[in-house]
């Protein structure tokens, strides 16, 4: 009995977390199986659908979009978080203030974000109406209206928003670190950037990790951001595959191709959750 | 003991809400502006007069798209709402569902058969089945004209042609006047589409390419041209065209900073709201070159099988959406025309009665011609297939022969 209980008071949520997630994942799977058009259907297709979704170009440009802005917004994000967590971790005055102010973009909504900066970047009303107003009239800001340059207006956006989080993240990293092992690096003559290269960062190795995780999250399911800010467009310039999945279930009546897109994105995501799970796993059984 | 009551109270409290939703309609639209609340509230009052409830569903939100993720979800929870608000072929495709109801016996007996038009009454029916009550008929071949730039620069009738009307743009960019007051949404370069291709390649090429989806009519010349003439208009739209709201490019040619707006005559209510006059403030032009046609979409209340329970409130509904009064009552306010032949017109302004008549004649000559980017010329997949490469084509992303070749192959994709 003392056994079965916090079995028995688990397993609520462990029902729950079967059939809420990975139950509509196998029916998503089962759906992107059939020929369901505008509402489900049971006609099974095999793997057409996936066919049928590598020849289109929406899908194609999705992916490269993807591409560009899940590379640019974890690299700047994990780089720019570090940096602004070295420069934090000063013992600076006002620290708790910087930190706050890095960190309150993370309790906004995307929606919120997302409004705020299609109104800063709209060349009518944004900074471009400012600056030339100013009296700088041939500035030009208008890459939002861009078709080739509007997906890194998305980028600006998200990444004002979650850098405060690497930062935070890197900060209880670097305040992790013994201090006992800085004094004997100090003591060795490691100084300023040398230190940082060759003793802090290494060991921020599994925080840089945790946070790298949480960003290819993040990336692959951005969808709020872009529907506030372009809608996708100009003309299609901005979708992700999130904005495939939506467009192609539910405004152009493709279930079946639209749950497709939505098992490609979960394999994306698995294949860079496999090898984590597995360093995991492996980090586990050693340290027992 | 005091259980027992409870137990009564309860099943006396379900009884009689039950017996309430019985008499009501419940109802999914998209009007959610003040205006267009405003008329529908002619209707609901209607109904409430003879002791049916209305229960409002309004999803706000542009065409559409999200009262249909709505819809999906309570048809397929098996609790569909008596009426949504759908335009064209989604009637079509919901009835294809079996999720329509039956409102032969209504139409029967008010002769819906003649006093609604042919074209229209074709997304009402469903292989003969009556599915669909049509609330109005907008069209989308104006042109929102500002008089005060059109009297600064001397012009005083609608040009007769497509270059005559260029000639006018390029006189009001001369003036210093935007030319084109231009809403950059996908659906609203298909809407801007739909006139020009009507008046490049005719109603027979239009049907072909549009209807019948002939991909020989789809990668043509005949489209090449039609998005080329389209085009020109991109060189006469500001910089900053991408992404705006209708109301807001209408709003252009409201405030005098730009000369036309080529739009579905919903924009007419934007001027009306405005306190401007037709013709007094502002002209209402067809899009040259399809002077002798009118490009319809309709707004239909798809009437879903509720259940023979529920059906006499809803045909009661149908009934009252045909009859004279609401019909004036919502499109004077609305900007469109009566679904429903012989109505008077007096209460219509100059632009609606030149609605009204365009509609009629256009109904008798057999030119009456569904939009194709507002769903009324094929399923929603193949209308976003043609409003995809337009509007990769106005923005740049692809050349016009791409254009065309594309629609062709994702045409084919999507009625596959």
């Amino acid at each position: 009995m003392k056994r079965g209980l916090p079995f028995m008071a688990l397993s609520p949520g462990i029902v729950l977390v079967l059939a809420g997630v990975y139950g509509f994942i196998a029916y998503t799977f089962a759906i992107s199986m059939t020929d369901s058009r505008i509402l489900p259907s049971w006609n099974w297709v095999g793997f057409e659908n996936y066919d049928l979704l590598f020849q289109l170009r929406a899908w194609e440009g999705s992916l490269v979009n993807l591409a560009i802005f899940a590379t640019l917004y974890i690299g700047i994000c994990l780089a720019l978080g570090l940096l602004l967590a070295i420069i934090v971790d000063q013992r600076i005055r006002m620290e708790g203030a910087f930190r706050s102010i890095y960190l309150y973009p993370m309790a906004l909504s995307f929606i919120v974000t997302g409004t705020a900066w299609k109104w800063f970047l709209d060349p009518g009303i944004g900074v471009e109406s400012v600056v030339r107003s100013w009296g700088w009239e041939s500035f030009s800001f208008g890459w939002i209206k861009d078709g080739d340059l509007a997906i890194y207006t998305i980028l600006i956006a998200a990444i004002w928003q979650t850098v405060g989080f690497a930062m935070a993240l890197f900060l209880a990293g670097l305040r992790g670190i013994d201090a006992e092992m800085l004094k004997a690096a100090r003591v060795d003559g490691a100084r300023g950037m040398m230190l940082y290269r060759r003793v802090v960062i290494p060991q921020l190795l599994y925080t840089a990790i945790s946070v790298f995780v949480i960003l290819v999250f993040n990336a692959v399911r951005t969808y709020d951001l872009i529907v506030v800010m372009t809608a996708g467009g100009p003309g299609r310039a901005t979708w992700l595959p999130s904005v495939f999945m939506y467009q192609y279930t539910f405004t152009r009546n493709e279930m079946g191709i639209g749950a497709a897109s939505a098992i490609v994105m979960l394999a994306l995501i698995l294949a860079v959750l496999a090898p984590y799970f597995w360093w995991e796993l492996r980090g586990g059984k050693e340290r027992r | 003991m005091p259980k027992k009551t409870l137990i009564a109270v309860l099943a006396c409290g379900i009884g009689t809400q039950a017996a309430a939703q019985d008499n009501a309609v419940e109802v999914l639209h998209w009007w959610t502006s003040g205006g267009e609340g405003a008329a529908l509230s002619v209707l609901k009052d209607a109904l409430d007069e003879e002791g049916i409830a209305w229960n409002d569903m309004p999803v706000a939100g542009g065409a559409g798209t999200n009262a249909m993720t709505a819809v999906r979800s309570r048809v397929t929870a098996g609790n569909p709402p008596t009426a949504v608000q759908l335009l064209g072929y989604d009637i079509t495709d919901w009835a294809e569902q079996d999720a329509l109801g039956n409102l032969n016996a209504v139409a029967e007996a008010e002769d819906w058969e003649t006093r609604i038009p042919e074209a229209i009454q074709e997304f009402s029916r469903y292989e003969g089945d009556w599915v669909a009550a049509p609330v109005n008929v907008h069209s989308t071949n104006w042109v929102w004209v500002s008089r005060p730039i059109m009297d600064e620069i001397g012009v005083t009738e609608a040009p007769a042609s497509w270059d005559e009307f260029m000639q006018i743009a390029e006189r009001v960019e001369e003036a210093g006047y935007m030319p084109f007051g231009y809403g950059g949404q996908p659906w609203q370069d298909a809407v801007v589409f739909d006139s020009i291709a009507l008046g490049v390649g005719g109603q027979e090429w239009y049907q072909s390419a549009f209807v019948d989806l002939n991909p020989e009519a789809i990668d043509s010349d005949t489209m090449v041209a039609a998005l080329e003439r389209m085009g020109e208009i991109r060189a006469m739209v500001d910089e900053n065209f991408s992404g705006r709201d209708w109301n807001l490019a209408t709003a252009m040619v409201i405030n005098n900073e730009a000369a036309f707006n080529i739009m579905g005559d919903w924009a007419k209510g934007e001027f009306l709201n405005a306190g401007l006059t037709p013709n007094e403030d502002f002209y209402c032009w067809r899009v040259p070159g399809t002077a002798e046609h009118v490009v319809f979409i309709s707004d239909q209340f798809a009437m879903f099988d509720v259940g023979e329970e529920r059906a006499p409130p809803q045909e009661r509904m149908a009934s009252l959406i045909l009859s004279e009064e609401f019909q004036v009552a919502f499109n004077t306010v609305k900007g469109s025309v009566p679904s429903v032949m012989g109505i008077s017109d007096a209460e219509f302004d100059a632009c609606g009665q030149q609605g009204m008549a365009d509609l009629a004649a256009a109904n008798a000559n057999g030119t009456l011609v569904g939009s194709q980017g507002l769903s009324h010329t094929n399923r929603a997949a193949v209308k976003n297939a043609f409003n995809d490469a337009i509007s990769a084509y106005f923005n740049g992303d692809l050349s016009a022969e791409d254009a065309a070749a594309e629609m062709a192959e994702t045409v084919a994709f999507a009625s596959r």
